[in-house]
């Protein structure tokens, strides 16, 4: 269906020439190209650039080229090994990872859910999962502050139950932090799941239930695969954001929270050392555009990535 | 249709509660004549009364609400030109941009924030203008918003049928005047629904703001965020309520505006 609509989509521009599409192009897409080229891939080159620059003794930048910010972002600084920006790097990956398998999680459960209700409720019930995120994240991350905080509810639920230990509260924490995660992140993993679930051909299902298998090898064989497109542009669409994720795991984590996004607004505001906070921000990029590369490898025919947020 | 068993309705109403609760949780709470948070003391309207005393808060509102109208009209008008382009016309380099095109939506949003403010300090550096202020975060807001427009205007366009277009310029119509007097009359649900959702992205944006803002030029968010930091005070419970309440506002409209569009590429 995607090449057929392909073609119709560069039907009516075939009727012109290579100039006469090139000169309508420069008119409708030119500006916008251009405002994306400057105020985006641009800055973003320059994040490059600056990376292997060095800090001057008031903040500033000198043009002095260096590697050093690399050797502190692998644990090599002035005193000796220190594993604290390792140990950053590897805690952002892990949380990630944590926040996309617990987002999967609950995804499947509410992604199989929506697509079971009839006509007009469906389309309730993914307007329901789509308005939270529309929210103010950061509203809904200070929220939780209320929502675990010592004399709420939960923790008074958490305590009576023993759940918790005594002077550990279940904010902040990690906890807290993976249920902010959860709730800012499950929509974005709900959508597209939903979308390949729609496209299921229960049949097959069916099939593999009247030969004999049980519910769960139905579920492995003869459903995931057929979900699998949603499964991947989900994961992608968590874990990327989840990793430069800073507002959550300042406002609900403590100091064992910190991830990359934490380290580098640290280095662009307190600490004032760009050219190593842009080199903290190339590592959390090169984490992306190798997610974005996975995930192209295993959707080959999918859409476009985000279109499922839409 | 299939069968819901009852524990797949008991998750998923669990997981509807839970992305409910914060945002209930915040519209309680600003009800709550409680100084501290903490436990229920009653019913009042105060904070919301205060918040309309606050100059600080006010002016907040009022550069959101600037910053988010400004950017809204300049990446509309670009996002629906982009949109309209890479759907119709083949060009050197389109595969690039188009991918360009989807950077703003899938990196974290600190990347591009860092990004731009190290380009603007550089342009002010050498050029000599661009100070940090409203006009950076109107730049940067129509940046990130300019592919969310485009996205949408461009899948209305794929849906749209094209025969009608073809018609008009058979009949003799010049591009400009097929594209004026057919095509966005068609594209216009699509237009507004992405402005819509570009208003409401920049309403809800704090990350780029927070980094490419300077002095005097605080967002709600950022006020919200400073507030938070210091201790959670009723009034921001008041405050979040507001824009909670606008923000699903401006989500469920264009949602409703683009239901027939969807309708249409069905069948």
């Amino acid at each position: 269906m995607a090449r057929k609509a392909r073609a119709i989509e560069v039907r009516f521009g075939e009727q012109l020439t290579f100039w006469g599409q090139l000169v309508r192009s420069a008119f409708t897409s030119g500006p916008a190209i251009a405002w994306v080229t400057v105020l985006l891939l641009v800055p973003m080159l320059g994040i490059l650039l600056t990376s292997v620059l060095t800090r001057g003794p008031y903040g500033e930048i000198e043009l002095r080229f260096t590697l050093e910010n690399y050797r502190r972002l692998a644990g090599f600084g002035l005193f000796g090994f220190d594993p604290q920006y390792p140990f950053i790097i590897l805690r952002s990956l892990v949380m990630a990872a944590g926040t996309t398998a617990v987002c999967l999680l609950a995804g499947f459960p509410l992604a199989f859910f929506i697509s079971a209700l009839p006509g007009r409720l469906k389309q309730v019930a993914l307007t329901l999962v789509v308005i939270p995120f529309w929210t103010n994240l950061l509203i809904r991350t200070y929220a939780w502050q209320l929502l675990l905080g010592p004399d709420s509810f939960l923790a008074t639920v958490a305590e009576a139950l023993h759940l918790v230990e005594e002077d550990a509260p279940l904010y902040p924490g990690t906890f807290a932090v993976y249920l902010g995660m959860l709730c800012a992140y499950l929509p974005f993993l709900v959508l597209p799941l939903y979308t390949s679930v729609e496209k299921i051909d229960w049949s097959i299902a069916e099939a593999a239930s009247d030969l004999g298998a049980d519910g769960p090898r139905v579920f492995w064989h003869a459903i995931l695969p057929q979900v699998m497109p949603g499964v991947v542009a989900g994961m992608v669409l968590v874990f990327i954001p989840a990793t430069g994720q800073f507002v959550i795991p300042d406002l609900l984590g403590g100091a064992k929270t910190v991830m990359l996004g934490n380290a580098i607004q640290q280095q662009y505001g307190a600490s004032r050392d760009w050219p190593f906070g842009a080199a903290i921000t190339l590592v959390g990029m090169a984490v992306v555009l190798g997610g974005l590369l996975l995930q192209q490898r295993f959707t080959r025919k999918g859409g476009e990535p985000g279109e499922g947020m839409l | 249709m299939r069968k819901l068993s009852w524990p797949l309705w008991l998750t998923s109403g669990l997981l509807y509660v839970f992305l409910y609760a914060p945002i209930v949780v915040v519209i309680v709470y600003s009800f709550n004549s409680a100084r501290h948070g903490g436990p229920w003391r009653g019913f009042t309207w105060q904070w919301y009364a205060t918040l309309l005393d606050n100059q600080d808060k006010l002016a907040a509102a009022r550069n959101t609400l600037v910053l988010g109208g400004l950017s809204t009209l300049v990446s509309t008008l670009l996002g629906t030109g982009l949109g309209y382009g890479l759907s119709r016309y083949q060009f050197p380099g389109k595969r690039f941009f188009s991918f360009l095109m989807y950077i703003p939506v899938v990196i974290p949003d600190i990347v591009m924030a860092v990004a731009m403010l190290m380009f603007y300090s550089q342009v002010r550096q050498w050029l000599g203008f661009l100070e940090l202020g409203m006009t950076t975060m109107v730049l940067a807001h129509v940046t990130f918003q300019i592919p969310f427009v485009a996205i949408v205007v461009r899948s209305r366009m794929v849906g749209m049928d094209q025969s009608i277009e073809e018609a008009a310029h058979d009949l003799g119509a010049t591009s400009l005047q097929t594209f004026l007097h057919v095509t966005l009359p068609l594209i216009l649900p699509a237009v507004v629904a992405g402005g819509m959702l570009a208003f409401t992205l920049s309403l809800d944006d704090f990350v780029v703001s927070f980094f490419t803002t300077g002095p005097g030029a605080s967002t709600l968010p950022i006020l919200i965020y400073a507030s938070v930091k210091r201790g959670i005070t009723p009034d921001i419970n008041a405050l979040s309520s507001v824009i909670i309440l606008i923000s699903v506002i401006g989500t469920v409209l264009p949602m409703l505006l683009q239901r027939p569009a969807k309708h249409r590429g069905d069948t």
